[in-house]
């Protein structure tokens, strides 16, 4: 074995992100100390990003099955669904947090290729993605910088691809000034028996290298990932990755044949970890040992060391497993599409894997080591201090407003409740002639051609509740996400989590991890939407402070028949506008308190799985039923921004007269309601619909047999007014007009 | 309706081309590689939308050499019916089968929305079934789509109607305000002096449905259905 | 071997948005002595030619095909023997 000039010291160990315990678990498993490329290798798998060594006990108590599911979270890289007429889902979410940070334009674009590759990497084809975003106030210099960059980076590598952005979401919030959130979402369709795995099977099948060079960027981005930012992370620029959407486009086209041609048995793209991940990960899921001599890797770059190859996170690669005798077929492909294929290694026998440069063996050790023996660590817990302060809330003292109309402007003016127009009309939203419900709308809403079927889908996170109390703010993230598919009329089927948080070694981070994923698995289980898989982003912290827990939802619901779809928006005047579901006096945590009273405190609104369950029901049933001609969910800023939001529709503005707040919702309300828990408070399990004036009394009836309350409090008209009860009358192009202009505002 | 979608590397609008083409307008429809140094005979070529090449150097100037181009100029020649829309544009103008060039968007960003476009010409055959001066929503979806040109080819293209298209409000009226992209003119889409070759940055084969939101563009289709009858 | 370095540029009568970006920005960033911005391209190519007269045909050659559109840019260029 050749033994590489640098001595192994202390400082390169930790300079590594290996602790003294963890080395000794290397040199045991080698029975002898390891090599420096050796220790690279082992420094990205066992990193956060590639083991979830902090998070596997967590993330262990997710559901993951369900009846549709054929492949559940972990065994491979993403989570796949079956949606009947011979098709399957596969989808995804991960965050490309820290490049984004540093270099927001690449970082983002590259979040969006390692997600695609996710996708087609399984044989599915790239339908539809998503993001949901996370900046600092949107006042400051910094924000708007990082904003632009990264939404002109998604803009880039997705609309180059040819996959529409068709939604998602963004806060801005103090608590992510200089750690910003990217996290991308993608979704792909396949027929449900091309499923590729990505698994090295086969004695002797010869391993591909496909895609671009390898250059020395990103190197030790997993590692990287997985530390805290510092104003030192700046100097740390070679380890952001520049994406070439161009060529992942070739790419993913070429490695879409292949399932067309029996050529293979695996592919794995190469993504954190680069490589080392793919050649490990491939092995070790099929129990085989692989070998590869880097010296036939095709580089952009001379003198590039084996440490250096075997840990570049260059982007746009990919590894094929091929059958044995039908190299050519493979070689074929990708020469039509002028791309790299070479072969790298084979797969062996054994649990071994050899790593050779011209020959010479480099790197010796089982693939398993790497991929499923790492450490797992059971981090010490502890409820946060800060939260005896911050869940208390005397109702009593906060004063309720004297002007609804003020406090609702100022609502709809929020960068995060506010249109997100100027973002999403950079991404393109429409291309593949797919997009049913465009951005702005509750959930996107694809169409798959040749069947009636459509696909909803969303990501949620309201990261307050979750700072305010993390267990109902993880149960909520997911019962949100599902309302919002619901209101399309489609069906929740199942969800991807990516899981944003501070650094895990505070035990009070690693309480709200807990409590947020117990959350998670509370709503997961009741709601029967298995988690698919995800990614999990730790270390989100800047000198400051951390990041609120931030446990994104990305949820996907399945539409039987398109032509069934409900829209977010009322459409028609004179149809009669009901709000389902139950108010409470439910302040704490609203952003009502935040904006107008300067409070983040109190205890978010509760939800009653029971009660979500039944709303949900009968929404499902109302659209099946073609009785829903629009419905909305209430979430921040509650029923006033909802009933605006529901004005502002993407073809033309409607008003509404809601007139009988008083006579229905607070004469049945349980206790006194508040005026301003009734306009802008946030009680969950709510929804407007808005309903033909001929199908009022089925509807009222089908929601009576769920169980479920429901007030008729006013009217859709077509002039130019939106009156919400006693408290707000104005135009709808007084409130549009500041919900449309802050963000373009403040960008210019 | 015989058609032909060519594929570059990088388009990204050619299934949705072709999926019109088939769905829709129930045509006989084919794609062809652009390393095809021949088309089928067909009576409609389209150059799709999409980033050819990853847009580098300049959008569509590389695609302009792939080998299926010079057939392409010969469908062209002999007078049969080519429409380049977005991507497809911008190589028909760096191939020089259009005159002028594309410039990035005002904003320097991408846009992708629903704009009003003004039917400037309905004499050739993409537009017969559009009265003169109608207006019909269609999406955009590019980064550069700023058509400039010089004026003496500006004066070339309004003296010989050669503007089919042009950004307007729901009502017809131009102006600054509707231009999404500072184009020269508010040009949206031009024909060739021979009127056979038509170039657009909106994107009909996105507005062909109800279920996409509109269904505009398809008159588009149905002009060239009764072309190719006629 | 020749090394050519060629820049282009938009026409003087081509408006160039990019320019007026950056013009506006070295503004607000208190550059008020910028008083004209122009955004180009730069190119670096290596041309193995016998002289300098082919070389420059070559270069000349690769710029009007493939380099620039002449309908709005144009160019200029230094080409220097590789040592």
């Amino acid at each position: 074995m050749m033994t590489d000039e640098k001595k192994i010291t202390p400082e390169i160990i930790k300079a590594h992100g290996i602790t003294p315990d963890e080395y000794d678990r290397i040199v045991k498993t080698l029975s002898r100390e390891p090599n420096i490329t050796e220790l690279g290798m082992y420094s990205v798998m066992w990193s956060e990003h590639c083991s979830y060594k902090n998070t596997k006990p967590v993330l262990k108590t997710f559901p993951t099955s369900g009846p549709r599911l054929l492949v559940k979270a972990g065994e491979e890289n993403a989570g796949i669904v079956d949606i009947g007429d011979g098709l399957a889902i596969c989808f995804k979410i991960e965050s490309h947090n820290h490049p984004s940070a540093i270099e927001p334009f690449q970082g983002a674009a590259t979040g969006v290729g390692g997600i695609l590759r996710d996708i087609f990497t399984m044989g599915a084809r790239p339908v539809l993605l998503l993001n949901s975003l996370r900046f600092g106030k949107l006042e400051s210099n910094v924000t708007k910088h990082l904003l632009k960059g990264v939404v002109s980076g998604i803009s880039h590598y997705g609309n180059c691809m040819g996959i529409p952005t068709v939604g998602g979401e963004i806060y801005f919030h103090e608590c992510y000034e200089g750690n910003p959130l990217v996290n991308v979402m993608a979704l792909g369709i396949m027929p449900a028996g091309k499923i590729v795995k990505g698994k090295a099977t086969g004695e002797g099948n010869p391993v591909y290298y496909v895609g671009a060079t390898t250059g020395r960027d990103g190197l030790g981005g997993a590692a990287f990932a997985s530390r805290d930012l510092t104003e030192k992370s700046k100097e740390d620029r070679p380890a952001v990755q520049v994406g070439d959407p161009f060529m992942e486009k070739l790419l993913m086209e070429a490695c879409l044949e292949l399932p067309e041609t029996d050529a293979i048995v695996g592919m794995q793209d190469m993504g954190a970890a680069g490589l080392t991940c793919a050649t490990s990960e491939t092995a070790a899921r099929a129990s085989m040992g692989i070998e590869i001599d880097i010296a036939r890797v095709p580089r952009r770059e001379e003198g590039m060391t084996p440490y250096e190859t075997m840990l570049s996170e260059s982007q746009e690669r990919m590894l094929i497993i091929v059958k044995k005798g039908k190299e050519k077929i493979v070689e074929d492909i990708f020469k039509k599409w002028d791309l790299h294929a070479v072969q790298i290694g084979e797969v062996k026998s054994g649990d071994r894997m050899k790593v050779y440069d011209h020959g010479e063996l480099v790197a010796d050790l089982p693939a398993k080591s790497l991929v499923d023996e790492g450490p797992i660590y059971i981090r010490e817990e502890k409820r946060p201090i800060y939260l005896e302060e911050a869940q208390k809330l005397d109702l009593s003292k906060v004063k309720e407003p004297s002007d609804f109309k003020a406090v609702l402007k100022k609502l709809l003016s929020h960068p995060t409740i506010a249109s997100k127009r100027w973002v999403w009309e950079q991404y393109d939203h429409m291309v593949r002639t797919d997009t049913v419900f465009y951005p702005g709308h509750d959930a996107g809403l694809v169409r798959i051609k040749g069947t009636k079927k459509g696909i909803a889908v969303t990501t949620d996170c309201n990261s307050l509740y979750c700072y305010l109390d993390p267990f109902e703010g993880g149960k909520i993230a997911v019962a949100e996400a599902a309302r919002n598919v619901v209101c399309t009329g489609a069906v929740p089927l199942a969800v991807t989590d990516n899981l944003n948080f501070g650094n895990p070694m505070n035990p009070e981070i690693f309480w709200q991890i807990r409590q947020s994923a117990n959350g998670i698995t509370e709503a997961c289980k009741a709601l029967k939407t298995p988690v698919t898989g995800g990614n999990v982003s730790l270390y989100n912290q800047n000198p400051s402070g951390a990041i609120f827990p931030t446990p994104t939802i990305g949820m996907v619901g399945l539409l039987e028949d398109i032509d069934k779809r409900v829209p977010s928006h009322f459409q028609n005047e004179g149809d009669l506008i009901f709000l389902v579901g139950d108010t409470q006096n439910e302040i704490g945590g609203t952003y009502y308190l935040m904006i107008e009273h300067g409070l983040q405190k109190g205890l978010p609104p509760r939800l009653d799985l029971e009660v979500e369950i039944s709303l949900q029901e009968f929404v499902l049933e109302a659209a099946r039923e073609k009785e829903l001609v629009s419905c909305h969910d209430l979430s921040e800023g509650g029923l006033g921004v909802a009933l605006a939001e529901s004005c502002f529709g993407f073809w033309k503005s409607l008003g509404a007269v809601v007139d009988h707040l008083e006579l229905t919702v607070r004469k049945n309300a349980k206790e006194i309601l508040r005026e301003d828990a009734l306009y802008f408070g946030e009680t969950q399990s709510r929804v407007i619909i808005s309903v033909r004036p001929s199908d009022k009394e089925s509807v009222i009836k089908r929601a009576q047999q769920h169980g479920v309350p429901i007030y008729q409090i006013g009217k859709v008209t077509s002039d130019d007014k939106l009156q919400i009860g006693e408290r707000i009358s104005g135009s709808v192009s007084e409130f549009k007009s500041v919900y449309e202009a802050v963000i373009p505002a403040r960008m210019k | 309706m015989k058609a032909t979608v060519v594929v570059f590397p990088g388009s990204n609008c050619d299934s949705d081309c072709f999926n019109v083409m088939k769905d829709v307008m129930k045509a006989d429809v084919q794609y062809v590689w652009h390393k095809e140094a021949s088309l089928p005979k067909c009576d409609l070529v389209i150059l799709p939308g999409g980033f050819s090449y990853g847009d580098y150097l300049r959008t569509g100037a590389i695609a302009r050499f792939s080998p299926v181009m010079k057939a392409v100029k010969d469908h062209a020649d002999q007078g049969r019916l080519l429409i380049g829309i977005c991507n497809g544009f911008q190589i028909l103008l760096e191939a020089g089968l259009l005159p002028g060039a594309m410039l990035r968007n005002k904003t320097l960003s991408f846009i992708c929305k629903h704009v009003w476009l003004r039917t400037d010409d309905t004499n050739n055959p993409f537009t017969n079934k559009f009265k003169k001066g109608q207006t019909i929503l269609i999406p955009i979806a590019h980064g550069e789509g700023n058509y400039t040109c010089d004026d003496a080819t500006l004066k070339g293209l309004q003296d010989q109607n050669q503007i089919v298209f042009r950004y307007s409000s729901e009502a017809g009226k131009t102006g600054e305000e509707f231009n999404p992209n500072g184009s020269r003119d508010d040009i949206a889409g031009i024909l060739n002096q021979k009127r056979n070759v038509l170039g657009m940055m909106p994107h009909p084969e996105r507005s062909s449905e109800q279920v996409l939101g509109g269904s505009d563009g398809k008159q588009i289709w149905e002009s060239l259905l009764v072309s190719v009858k006629s | 071997m020749y090394n050519a370095v060629v820049n282009v540029t938009l026409k003087k009568s081509v408006l160039d948005p990019q320019g007026q970006t950056v013009l506006h920005a070295l503004e607000s960033l208190g550059f008020k002595d910028a008083k004209k911005v122009r955004v180009g391209k730069y190119f670096e190519v290596a041309i193995d030619a016998k002289d300098h007269k082919s070389a420059e045909d070559r270069i000349k050659a690769m710029c009007d095909q493939l380099l620039i559109n002449p309908v709005i840019e144009e160019y200029t260029y230094d080409l220097k023997e590789a040592r």
